[in-house]
């Protein structure tokens, strides 16, 4: 049924320490909006891989299909959220976030 | 089999310990190369799934595209980074105490994962690689059934695209730029003058 050699367990745990790796990235930096955005990649990355893994066990092909959407997403994102990074700067002179609370109300 | 997983075990620890590094370098110089590393190391294992294009997708899109992005956004804006190192050992147990917690559940939830019966009905099976490439599987399926998304997806692009450009466009004042059409507009007229000089008397300034 599965051309994947490799049990899927082991792709999913890599997946899983990716995962859990992006998530203290945000918990740990939390004063630099690059790094922030640099662990949303490594999160989106360990979704991928497990799309791509299940996509290989089961031998089904719309993992690829919608690990190539999520892949798109993740372009997207990256762009605007640096753009809106380099307007914030050219504006405030600094990118940490405690001082983006102007719209806090 | 053996070389297969040396050679997963190989990429999996280097996309780990680069992930790492991504989110504990001091420098995000260095954070934006071990995420490129991690990229072209999980290409490594998407390759081993079998997914071909996706992988080459991966270093095409993000080592050429977002990561380079990153490295010229981290080179460009003249951040303190030390200010905003600050507090990082601060939030270390906690973040870590969590970290830990998600960790285990997600191995639990990975180690209790059974294949339900009910997906031997596949929406879409893979044909056998002999007679199919990764590739020409994956755009029959995109060009056909999900042809309504593709285009979205490149609408997705698109809007992100023009949106990028036009919060980053900005308009210069007291910039002189080269007018073409002023340029061709000149005449011979308001260009040269001639003026009559009398022999011998030489000439002043200004006249």
């Amino acid at each position: 049924m599965a051309p994947l050699t490799i049990p899927l367990g082991h792709f999913l745990s890599v997946a899983a320490i990716l995962f859990t790796l992006g998530v203290l990235g945000i918990f740990l930096n939390r004063k630099n909006v690059i790094v922030i955005l640099m662990s949303v990649e490594l999160m989106l990355l360990a979704v991928n891989l497990n799309l791509v893994a299940f996509s290989a066990h089961l031998g089904d092909m719309v993992g690829q299909v919608f690990a190539m959407f999520v892949l798109t997403v993740a372009a997207a994102e990256a762009a605007i959220g640096l753009a809106i990074l380099v307007v914030y700067f050219r504006n405030r002179g600094t990118v940490a976030v405690e001082d983006i609370s102007l719209m806090k109300g | 089999m053996l070389i297969q997983f040396i050679v997963f075990y190989v990429f999996a620890a280097i996309v780990v310990g680069s992930a790492f590094m991504v989110i504990a370098s001091r420098n995000p110089v260095h954070s934006v190369l071990f995420l490129i590393l991690a990229f072209f190391n999980a290409a490594g294992l998407f390759v081993l799934a079998g997914a071909e294009f996706l992988a080459m997708t991966l270093v095409i899109v993000y080592v050429g595209a977002v990561a380079v992005l990153f490295l010229f956004v981290v080179m460009m804006l003249d951040i303190n980074f030390v200010r905003l190192r600050q507090g990082f050992m601060h939030y270390l147990p906690l973040g870590a105490m969590l970290g830990a917690v998600l960790l285990v559940e997600l191995l639990l939830v990975v180690g209790a994962l059974v294949v339900a019966p009910e997906v031997e009905t596949l929406a879409a099976p893979m044909p056998p690689v002999e007679q199919q490439s990764n590739t020409h599987a994956l755009g029959q399926l995109l060009y056909t059934r999900y042809m309504y998304l593709f285009q979205v997806a490149g609408m997705i692009l698109l809007v992100a695209m023009i949106g990028a450009i036009v919060l980053t466009f900005r308009v210069r004042t007291g910039v002189r730029r080269q007018s073409i059409a002023a340029q061709v507009a000149r005449t011979r007229a308001d260009a040269v003058e001639i003026k009559k000089v009398v022999s011998g008397a030489g000439v002043t300034e200004g006249i």
